[in-house]
């Protein structure tokens, strides 16, 4: 078993399927996750990105396919080993998701005190340390209505980080951020990653930030990887939708125009 | 008439829909209160998070449970008055009052406020955290929020919703004998003994307890389970509410009927 564990890849998604409210979302994406790496997992609004999260987390089932993290199926787990393997999981949500009526200290805290027993001092000085390293230790009074966005996105990677787990998910990190907190949060991505020796896994639409970061990228469109390579090679790809995604192109082999019937027959048709 | 046809097959159609989600509703609410009676004994443990609860739920709900005891006191001692003083009973007066707080009013009027007050705010409460992926983010932690977060909530509005009415009884009683001593003038002696000569604690006050219990079960799963089951939008938490009171209201006046045909 061993052997099976420290294969190279962390993460293996083979086949997967998946369809929700009778919308397909995934039609036989395979994907693959090097241990230690920063993978970019990049996509258009609605290629069911965020979803894939959830299935790699086992917050969602797959039609057919299978996740495997670190040798072992998710979705074949009890509960029971699904919880301790989340306790290796970090995951950074879009919003934060950070607790409300907690301060940042006491959310960042939270996983501490739900999972282990250690004495308060400690806990004390493993919360500081955290936050030290996405600089916001002083601002371990505040209540996460106080925070700005970008704040909020780096006590949540405090509070991913706070059980020291072997990956760390990324939903849409940069969404909605300034150009410094971006800046900020690309870089600790990256610091973090290499100083806690972990695996990123990163989920978003914004090309140059990811790209900057990012070891390897896989595109996703319409349930399918559709390219995959590292940014380099990516950049230099002859596929027409990678090229129109990763240069932000208007139009493409992903039309500017919704279908629709055709133009002149429609103004001219009567009501 | 092939309109008139369509027309009913498409109500029937709608009826079967709303049916189908019914039942669907009520199996995910009944999955829920049973993940949430296995959860019970490991949220006693932390009853650091219980006693928080017990303040948001139960102590903060005490002023309009207070307020609302005395002036439900002082009417029902008005009205009970008018009607004795025609017979010569008006000695009886606290018995009169005691009874009909202790065995209905107290428990089921607590409910309703509790559910307006209380049972609101926790569906709001956890729908938004719903919303705002806080559930979502704790399971990703590993951690169960039926646990940590729904677990604790529901035993706190076990143990505030019986206290309440408890205390709403006692402050009716007290509005009772405002009114009805210190203003209609009806002698303090004989209303305060004949209370105590027929009130009695066990078919009387422990009926009422237990209607109690049965009331803040209900209402706490009621409103626990649509904060949970919630549609996490604006929209969708804000029905969810109205839901909540509705539904516990009618819950509550439902199985006060039933409980008094047994106990009584």
């Amino acid at each position: 078993m061993a052997e099976i564990n420290q294969s190279r890849f962390l993460i293996k998604i083979t086949d997967l399927h998946f369809s929700q409210r009778g919308r397909k979302i995934f039609d036989g994406a395979n994907i693959e996750i090097e241990r230690g790496k920063i993978t970019a997992i990049m996509g258009p609004s609605g290629a069911g990105k965020t979803t894939l999260l959830k299935l790699i987390g086992g917050q969602r089932h797959p039609d057919t396919g299978s996740v495997e993290v670190d040798g072992v199926n998710v979705h074949k787990l009890s509960r029971r080993k699904l919880y301790a393997l989340r306790k290796k999981m970090g995951m950074l949500f879009q919003s934060g998701a950070l607790l409300t009526d907690l301060t940042v200290f006491e959310n960042v805290a939270f996983p501490l005190r739900e999972h282990t027993r250690l004495p308060e001092l400690m806990i004390r000085d493993l919360v500081l340390m955290k936050l030290e390293s996405v600089g916001l230790r002083g601002a371990k009074n505040l209540m996460p209505a106080e925070l700005s966005g970008g704040m909020a996105r780096r006590v949540a990677m405090a509070r991913a980080i706070a059980l020291e787990p072997m990956m760390v998910f990324y939903d849409e990190p940069f969404t909605g951020q300034d150009p410094i907190s971006m800046g900020v949060l690309v870089k600790l991505i990256k610091k973090l990653n290499s100083v806690l020796e972990m695996t990123s896994v990163i989920v978003s639409h914004d090309v140059a930030e990811t790209a900057a970061i990012a070891d390897y990228i896989y595109l996703i469109s319409e349930g399918k990887v559709v390219a995959k390579g590292t940014p380099e090679e990516l950049n230099r790809t002859d596929s027409e939708w990678a090229q129109q995604f990763m240069q932000g192109l208007a139009d493409g082999p992903v039309p500017f125009h919704y279908p629709a019937s055709d133009y002149a027959t429609e103004l001219m048709e009567p009501k | 008439m092939s309109w008139v046809r369509d027309r009913l097959l498409d109500k029937l159609h709608y009826l079967g829909h709303q049916s189908l989600n019914a039942f669907a509703r009520l199996g995910r609410g009944s999955l829920l209160l049973l993940q949430l009676i296995f959860a019970v004994p490991q949220a006693i443990m932390r009853w650091r998070l219980i006693l928080q609860q017990i303040y948001s739920v139960g102590v903060l709900s005490l002023l309009i449970i207070i307020v609302s005891g005395f002036f439900v006191g002082m009417v029902l001692s008005f009205q009970g008055y008018i009607t004795l003083v025609d017979y010569g009973a008006e000695e009886s007066l606290g018995t009169m009052v005691a009874l009909s707080l202790v065995r209905e009013l107290g428990p089921v009027v607590t409910a309703l406020l509790f559910a307006g007050r209380a049972g609101s705010a926790l569906t709001a409460e956890i729908g938004l955290m719903k919303a705002t992926e806080q559930l979502s983010g704790m399971e990703m932690m590993a951690v169960d929020p039926i646990k940590r977060v729904l677990a604790p909530r529901f035993v706190a509005g076990l143990i505030s919703l019986p206290i309440l009415a408890m205390i709403f009884s006692a402050v009716g009683v007290l509005g009772g004998e405002f009114v009805g001593v210190g203003l209609l003038g009806v002698d303090g002696g004989s209303f305060w003994s004949q209370m105590q000569a027929s009130v009695d604690f066990r078919d009387d006050v422990l009926n009422g307890m237990i209607k109690g219990v049965v009331f803040g079960w209900v209402a706490s799963w009621i409103a626990l389970f649509e904060g949970y089951d919630a549609v996490p939008t604006s929209s969708g938490v804000s029905s969810a509410t109205t839901r909540t009171v509705v539904h516990t209201s009618l819950a509550v006046l439902g199985l006060d009927f039933i409980l008094t045909a047994l106990m009584f």
